[in-house]
Formats: C-alpha cells, sequence, structure tokens
C-alpha cells in the first residue's frame, strides 16, 4: 500500500488540482482496509439494540406488552418513550411530527415502537420479535389516488411558481392538450445498510460514530433526544458505504436510539438493522403524478404550461417540503414556458417517509418536462429532438418577463450552454443518421424494434434552504510540514475528501501524501449543513481553501520580515517557496515560522453569494449556477415480451474545469446507472395493508453489471469553465447525471412508439419495466388501428 | 457451543462457538477481518464473498461449523508480503471503486471468475458473471474494465487465489 500512495505523489507532483487521482482511499478499499463504523474495534462491553416495529400501517396502538422481550435470553433493557429524559422526536423540520418510538399513532408499517438491548445483535433481533403489541387498525392510505380520495392532507406548505396569465396564455395557445404521468420511486440500497454506535463518556457526554450525511444534525438530534446540550455530543464519520441522499436524515433514528441506550445503560450500543428491516423503515425517493396542460403551436414551440406535482411523502414532512420544491424548480429542465404554473401537492400517506435522494425532486420535475416535449413532438408530428431545441432557453431579459430566459421561478438563466451540449453530443454520436437508420431497420423488423433518444440536463446548484449554502474548515500545519485537513463534508464513495485534499495540497505547493484527510467531526467543524445538493465540494472546498489562505498570509509576512523579501515575492510553489531569488522546503519555512511563534492553524468559512430565495413570492435567485449534460440513449425491445436492452448511450457531460477528471467521470457513470435503474427496472411495491413487498435486492431490482449500457460513451465537456468563480472553477457533479437516464425512458419510448407508426405518443410512465413496455406496445397498437 | 477448526488466509485458527454463528460474522467479530462486509443479509448482494477451499461464497449465509476443515481465503488474504494482488491493483488502477463497501466482495468474485475461466475474459462474461454482485455506486463500468484488466495481470504474474491461500 506503500506504493499506491507513493504513486499518488507522483500524480500530485504536476499540481493535484485537475488530476485524474485515484480515490483517497482506493487503497483500502482494495485491500479491505477501509473501516465502516461497524468496522471499528468494538469497546469493551458493547451492546447491541434492535428496534421493535408496528405490525400495522394505521391506527392506534392499545397495548405493547414487552414482558417477554425483557426475559428473552441476553437481554439487558428496553427501551421505550417513556425513556426518553429529552424529547420523543426527531423531526428535523421541528414540525414535531416524528416521534422516535410510537406512544399512541400508529403511521405506518414497521414504525419504531421501542429498543430492545441485549449481549448480542442476534438475542436482540430474536428478543425485538417477542412483543405482543394490540392495535385498532384503520384503513392506511397508501398512494397518492388514496390520500386524494380522503382529502389530500398535506404533509407540508405546497409551493405555486406562476409567471404570466397562465389561462389567458392556454386560451390563447392554437393547441392544446392535457395528460398525466405516474412517476415510480426509488429504494437508495447503499450497500452499507444504516448504522451507529454510540459510546458514553463522563457527565453527559457521547460520542457517537453513525453512518450519515449530516453530522450537526445528529448531534443536534442526539442533544435532543438525552435533554443534553449539543456541546455533550460529537458526532463522527470517516466513511460511508454509500448515502445517495438515504443518510441525509435517516440516520438521526439509528444514533439516537443507539445513545439513548447507551445513556441508560451507561455502556456502548451499536444498532445495525436487517437490511429487510433497513428498507421497510426508512425513507426513499417520493414517487410522483404530475398532471399537465400544455398550450403549443404547430411549430413545436411551447406557449403554457400548468402542472401538478403531487407526491407521496408517508407518515411524516421529513424532507419532502424542498424535496418538491425542487421538483419545481427543474419543471422546466432546459425549456422556457412564456407563460407557466406549477403547483406541488406533498400528500401524506400510511408509508416510510420519503425523503432525499440524488437530484431531490429534480428528476421527477425533469421527467415531467420532458413527457411535455414528448407529448408536443407527437402531437405536431416532430422529431422530439427539434422541439427540444426549439423550446431551450435563449435570448435575455433586460425587462422582467420579455426574454426567453427566465425561469418559473424568475431567477435568470445567465450560463445557458444547453444547446452546444445538445449539438455537440448530436454530432458526436451521430444521433441523425442512426436515427433515420433505426427507423428503417424497424420497418422491416416486426418483433424486436430499436428507440433512440437524446435528451439534455440542467440542473440547479444551491442548497434552496438559503442558510444551508455555508460551509467550514480548520487546517493545521504541523512542525514538520505536514498538513491535518478537516471540513463539515462526508464521504458517501463521491470522493469528496479526494477533491478537497487536492484542493489543501495545491494551495501549499504540496504533495497529497502531506496532506492527512481526517473524518468529518462536529468536534472540529461546528455547525455544518449536510453533505447533499451535490454541494459538497463547491462549499468544503471553498472553506479549505480559506483557511489556507489564512495560514499562507500569516507565512507571507512572516516570510518577507524574516528573509527581507517583498511580500509579492513569496510564492508556494510545487514542492518549494520562493522567497526572493532563494527557494526553501516548505517544511523549512514553516519550522522558521514556528520558531517565530506564527499560527499555523486557521479555521475556513465560506458562504454561496448571489443566492436569495422568497418562497412566499416564488420568486428569486435559488441557485448560484446550473450544470448541465446531454445524454443519447439508443434500445431494443420485444414487442411480444416487453423486455429489451441498454445497447448503447453516449454522454457529455459540464464539470466546469474539472476537480478531478477520474472522480467526475465515476459519479457520471454511476449516476446515470443508477438513474437508469430508477425509470426501468427498480420498482417498489406496497400491499393495502401498507407492508413494503420490496424489501431484498431479488424483489427490488437494482442494475447489476448485465444491465450496463454494451456501449457506453462518457465524455466531459471541454473548455467549460464555471463562470462562476467556484473552487477553481468546477462544478458539482454529485446529482445532474442521474437525470441523463431520462434519455433511457425516451429511447423506451421511441421504440415502443414504432409500433403505431409514431403517430400515437406513448406515454410511457416510469419506472418503464418490461410490463409497462408491453402495455404501452399493447395500447398503441390499438390506438393506431382506430 | 461447538469446535470450528478453519485454516484462514493461510492460518489455522480454531475457537469454540455457538453452531449458529454465520461465517461472515465468525470472520468479523472472532478474527476481526472485517473487510469481508455484509450488504444485504440473504445471498444477494455478494459483499460478503469469500473463497472456501478455492471457490467462492457468500459467507453471509454460510454457517461457520458447515466449512469445518476448509481454507479460507478473504479480501485480507490476498496481498502477498504488502503487496497487492493484481486485481486489487487493477480496481485501484482503474477506479473499480466509489464508496469501496462492495469492493472486497467484487475483487474475490473476480478472482474466482479468472481462476474458473481463465485470463482472457471477454467483457460479455464479466458482465453476466457478475450478477451476484451488487455495485450502487459505480455503474459497473469501471468495474468491468478493472477485471478485465486484473485478469490479464493474474496471467502474466502467474497468480491464482489458491496459490495465494498456500
Ligand atoms: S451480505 Fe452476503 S450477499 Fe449480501
Ligand atoms: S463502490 Fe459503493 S457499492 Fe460499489
Amino acid at each position: 500500500m506503500a506504493d499506491a500512495r507513493r504513486k499518488l505523489d507522483i500524480a500530485a507532483e504536476a499540481g493535484p488540482v485537475g488530476g485524474a487521482l485515484a480515490h483517497d482511499s482506493a487503497a483500502k478499499h482494495v485491500a479491505g482496509e477501509a473501516v465502516y463504523i461497524d468496522d471499528i474495534a468494538a469497546p469493551d462491553g458493547l451492546l447491541h439494540a434492535y428496534l421493535g416495529l408496528s405490525t400495522v400501517a394505521h391506527g392506534r396502538l392499545l397495548s405493547l406488552d414487552l414482558a417477554a422481550v425483557r426475559a428473552a435470553p441476553g437481554v439487558v433493557g428496553v427501551l421505550t418513550a417513556a425513556d426518553v429524559p429529552g424529547v420523543n422526536d426527531i423531526s428535523s423540520t421541528h414540525r414535531q411530527d416524528e416521534p422516535l418510538f410510537a406512544t399512541d399513532r400508529i403511521l405506518f408499517h414497521g414504525q419504531p415502537l421501542f429498543a430492545v438491548v441485549a449481549g448480542t445483535r442476534e438475542q436482540a433481533r430474536h428478543a425485538a420479535t417477542l412483543a405482543k403489541a394490540e392495535y385498532a387498525e384503520e384503513a392506511p392510505l397508501i398512494d397518492i389516488a388514496a390520500a386524494r380520495a380522503a382529502g389530500g392532507a398535506l404533509v407540508t406548505d405546497p409551493l405555486k411558481l406562476e409567471r404570466g396569465d397562465i389561462a389567458a396564455a392556454l386560451a390563447a395557445s392554437p393547441r392544446r392538450l392535457k395528460g398525466s404521468m405516474a412517476i415510480g420511486g426509488q429504494e437508495h440500497f447503499y450497500l452499507e445498510s444504516q448504522v451507529a454506535l454510540a459510546v458514553p463518556g463522563e457527565d453527559e457526554d457521547m460520542q457517537v460514530f453513525v453512518s450519515t450525511q449530516h453530522p450537526s444534525e445528529v448531534q443536534h438530534m442526539v442533544g435532543a433526544v438525552l435533554g443534553a446540550g449539543s456541546h455533550a455530543v460529537t458526532v463522527e464519520v470517516r466513511r460511508m458505504g454509500g448515502g445517495f441522499g438515504g443518510k441525509e436524515t435517516q440516520a438521526n433514528l439509528f444514533a439516537c436510539v443507539a445513545a439513548l441506550a447507551a445513556r441508560k445503560l451507561k455502556r456502548p450500543v451499536k444498532l445495525r438493522p436487517d437490511r429487510d428491516d433497513d428498507m421497510a423503515i426508512t425513507g426513499k425517493r417520493h414517487d410522483f403524478v404530475c398532471d399537465y396542460e400544455v398550450g403549443f403551436d404547430e411549430d413545436g414551440s411551447i406557449h403554457a404550461v400548468d402542472a401538478l406535482y403531487a407526491a407521496r411523502c408517508g407518515w411524516n414532512a421529513d424532507l419532502s417540503g424542498p424535496v418538491t420544491d425542487r421538483a419545481l424548480f427543474h419543471m422546466d429542465n432546459c425549456y422556457f414556458y412564456p407563460a407557466v404554473r406549477a403547483r406541488s401537492e406533498p400528500l401524506f400517506t400510511n408509508t416510510c417517509s420519503n425523503t432525499a435522494f440524488r437530484g431531490f425532486g429534480g428528476p421527477q420535475g425533469m421527467v415531467g418536462a420532458e413527457r411535455f416535449i414528448e407529448e408536443v413532438a407527437f402531437a405536431t408530428g416532430l422529431d422530439p429532438l427539434e422541439v427540444r431545441k426549439r423550446n431551450l432557453y435563449g435570448g435575455n431579459s433586460s425587462t422582467e418577463g420579455l426574454g426567453r430566459d427566465l425561469t418559473p421561478y424568475y431567477q435568470q438563466v445567465e450560463d445557458n450552454i444547453a444547446g452546444h451540449v445538445i449539438s455537440e453530443l448530436e454530432r458526436r454520436c451521430d444521433y441523425q443518421a442512426r436515427r433515420a437508420a433505426i427507423r428503417e431497420a424497424n420497418a422491416k423488423s416486426p418483433v424486436i424494434k430499436r428507440g433512440i433518444a437524446l435528451t439534455p440536463v440542467k440542473f440547479g446548484i444551491s442548497f434552496t434552504a438559503t442558510w444551508f449554502n455555508q460551509a467550514g474548515a480548520l487546517v493545521h500545519v504541523y512542525k514538520d510540514g505536514t498538513v491535518a485537513l478537516n471540513h463539515g463534508g462526508t464521504e458517501m464513495g463521491q470522493g469528496l475528501y479526494i477533491k478537497v485534499a487536492q484542493v489543501v495540497a495545491q494551495a501549499f505547493g504540496l504533495g497529497l501524501d502531506a496532506v492527512k484527510i481526517t473524518a468529518t467531526t462536529t468536534g472540529k467543524v461546528p455547525n455544518t449543513s449536510a453533505t447533499a445538493a451535490s454541494s459538497g465540494s463547491d462549499l468544503n472546498g471553498m472553506a479549505a481553501l480559506d483557511a489556507c489562505e489564512t495560514i499562507k498570509r500569516r507565512l507571507t509576512e512572516f516570510a518577507a520580515k524574516h528573509w527581507q523579501e517583498r511580500p509579492e515575492d513569496i510564492a508556494f510553489l510545487p514542492g518549494r517557496v520562493r522567497v526572493g531569488a532563494r527557494e526553501i522546503a516548505f517544511r523549512e519555512l514553516i519550522q522558521a515560522a514556528y520558531m517565530a511563534r506564527i499560527q499555523l492553524s486557521a479555521t475556513g468559512f465560506y458562504t454561496t453569494p448571489k443566492i436569495h430565495w422568497d418562497r412566499k413570492a416564488g420568486r428569486g435567485h435559488p441557485f448560484y449556477y446550473f450544470a448541465y449534460g446531454a445524454a443519447a440513449a439508443e434500445v431494443a425491445i420485444d414487442t411480444l415480451t416487453g423486455e429489451y436492452k441498454v445497447e448503447r448511450v453516449d454522454i457529455l457531460h459540464d464539470c466546469g474545469q474539472s476537480l478531478n477528471p477520474a472522480i467526475d467521470r465515476g459519479q457520471i457513470e454511476g449516476g446515470f446507472v443508477q438513474g437508469m435503474g430508477w425509470l426501468t427496472t427498480e420498482e417498489l411495491v406496497w400491499d393495502r395493508k401498507g407492508r413494503l413487498w420490496t424489501r431484498a435486492p431479488s424483489t427490488y431490482k437494482i442494475p447489476v453489471a448485465s444491465d450496463r449500457p454494451r456501449i457506453f460513451n462518457v465524455h466531459l465537456l471541454e473548455n467549460a469553465p464555471n463562470r462562476e468563480p467556484t473552487i477553481h472553477r468546477s462544478k458539482a457533479v454529485g446529482e445532474p447525471p442521474l437525470m441523463l437516464a431520462i434519455s433511457v425512458l425516451h429511447a423506451l419510448s421511441d421504440a415502443v412508439a414504432s409500433v403505431g407508426d409514431y403517430r400515437v405518443c406513448p406515454r410511457l410512465d416510469a419506472p418503464a419495466t418490461p410490463e409497462r413496455v408491453l402495455d404501452a406496445v399493447e395500447r398503441v397498437r390499438a390506438e393506431a388501428a382506430s | 457451543m461447538t469446535t470450528v477448526s478453519l485454516t484462514v488466509n493461510g492460518k489455522a485458527v480454531s475457537a469454540n462457538i455457538d453452531p449458529r454463528t454465520l461465517l461472515v460474522q465468525f470472520l468479523r467479530e472472532n478474527l476481526r477481518l472485517t473487510g469481508t462486509h455484509v450488504g444485504c443479509d440473504t445471498s444477494q448482494c455478494g459483499a460478503c464473498l469469500v473463497h472456501i477451499d478455492g471457490k467462492a461464497v457468500k459467507a453471509c449465509t454460510t454457517l461457520a461449523v458447515s466449512v469445518d476443515g476448509a481454507a479460507i481465503t478473504t479480501i485480507e488474504g490476498l496481498a502477498q508480503d504488502g503487496k497487492l494482488h493484481p486485481m486489487q491493483e487493477a480496481f485501484r488502477e482503474h477506479h473499480g471503486l466509489q464508496c469501496g463497501f462492495c469492493t472486497p466482495g467484487m475483487i474475490m468474485s473476480a478472482v474466482d471468475m479468472v481462476n474458473r475461466r481463465g485470463h482472457e475474459l471477454d467483457e460479455k462474461t464479466i458482465r453476466e458473471d457478475l450478477d451476484g454482485n451488487i455495485c450502487r455506486c459505480t455503474g459497473y463500468h469501471n468495474i468491468v474494465k478493472a477485471i478485465a484488466a486484473g485478469a490479464e495481470a493474474m496471467g502474466k504474474a502467474g497468480v491464482t487465489t489458491r496459490q495465494a491461500a498456500e
């Protein structure tokens, strides 16, 4: 492994920023040496907790008899709401709608009722099954239709975006059409399930090791549940085995229960649910129904869009407010709607509480946008790509509302490169010729039909909750010239740690081996935001750079004085520091600075500029910038069975000036395949009693290696620095590529349309499982014949 | 309690355990070999994959006592004399990982693939043979590349897992 590190260092000599460097833990990952929460050496006296869950989806808890649980072998304690010294609530919105343990109302199947703590995990798991609960069962509301039929109770305030007079614009449109689209949810299936380990200390102190994207929130929640101040709680996470949004708020439960048990029993406690329980308890990507009306003309130009996005939010608000907001923020994708109204309907249901998932509602909004385009294309007989191009943002609006660059939320699109990305990809993947060839081939192929589609992505970067757009970092330089780096961002495999380390190494002119990446902990950088919204490197890279600049300023001032040079003549170069005419080692400078009592440690801080958002008015500038991309997908479907293969995918994606092209490429490939899973094979099924049936990969179909497109060409857009001064002009890349997979849905749709001679819009819902594809084939055939 | 004796990564180990102890528990908890991960608990994700007498087996659904006397290789047993196995090296080199949680199982699966099918693996074979291993991060592109490269490197170096285990 030592030689692995040496290799990293050689690449670093060229200046680490922009280098295609391996993940910082790659050598440990392949050796099996990377430590995840469950791998931490068991502290002395470790106990294991397990959750007891409700077996009905809706009703009242009449009684809960835990005698058999207590009497089970190995059991040392049982915890219910009565044992909570602080507040029995872990709602991230502070709506008090998410009890840690249910006391009276049961709101979903799998709701935690109690926890049992035992000497071994097996004993705790077994004991948890021995509870006797009595319920007064009520009919559960499982899906969007049921929730609406029962009056449509909402978990949070809906949002409305409106620009122009929608009624008048629709009435004045030469043509108009209405439709509805169902868009499925998605299980995160982070390979490492939820897990937390709590270790009690003296006084009220509690140290929690937990697989979370949001250590500061866990800290706050644990403090609230224990009735202790945040200063007593330290939350640490070195790495997660995947997060994807599923550990933004969903880790709170496990951390709080482990901490509660640790406090009560005064011993370390670990809690790791089995995978099927994890899948039943934790929230997923929201499924939506989008009802729309579109006004347009014969040329395929959209005049007006009116859309209602209803979401199954589950039993509490969690992040459903911002998720459904972000759906509306992306209901335009890359397109200008002269008049628009978009509304959200965040519905209460008796299912797990849906939550953040890569894209955070944006993908669902965008899937709607591409359906509008497709409808217009079939209504006018134009190639959907042509309709896309005709409706792109463009021009500029000095007077509000007059230009073609104003979003439904009144932010001007200032960095639009969608047209360029689309035409570049169209050329590179030979879209037009292939499309023609496919049509010709389809005419001669009775059963197997191919389809192609090219779809763009424009994704807004920043948290829409403006205050989250802040970050802190802590940088120490030690006397030997090595550097310890800490920041508020968490590592879930996305390569944040290596990117920020690259920034720091570059700032000091050091190799990466001189920079120690340390675990994220609330004890070092406080009040951090979740690592989410793709913002990790934008925020933490800048905060870390700020800390480096502070130290460099002090060093420069010192060196100028010490060596009698002008500050302008001090420069941090790769591997050395120039001081006037001489060059010295960084280490030499540090030693001299230390002897002169110069502070070699600094905090750094960053807040994203330019952004503001008035939710009530539906106006503002919620995004610092947009990330763009486009994908062209080709598929082949079997019209007798609905089965299909993704034959080829070409991607051109905008990462700005990439901090690390290897990491960014990985995000694009992985995001695309995850998005493809969401839109094709991954289907969540609940029964009428509210039980989740898809609780394992056997029934919930996550893409496997053979599902990867046969030909997969991925390119980063060249020469495209971010126009905003982000960290080294890079762009966020965590979420946007997921939406490139919308091209697969539309390629499937194109293949289906062939059976109706491309005259009938297939209106393929997501996920486009083989069953749905077959359904659509039969529907299109019937409609075309009538 | 039952006694189980195994050879793990070339070392003889023997312990008195609850007969219901899963092999993955035995490796992780008794031997502290935590490179073998638990992803799904039910034989589906491959994160727990190890070699038992040179064959790939999912340790999350194998009782430790049921393989009494066997030779086990885990991810920790692949590197020799502080040098990564060519398949490990290939995964690192070709960015065949992100969160790394699936990686040990992927590598053990890949080595098994080479043992079964030889050093020249075409893409289709790799993709189809890998169906018992789930990766949620990478989209498999770099994993497939890494396996092809690792297989070739294993051929050049003349390495197999069986040698490594001895
Ligand atoms: S944990 Fe064994 S296959 Fe998933
Ligand atoms: S790298 Fe995260 S699951 Fe494969």
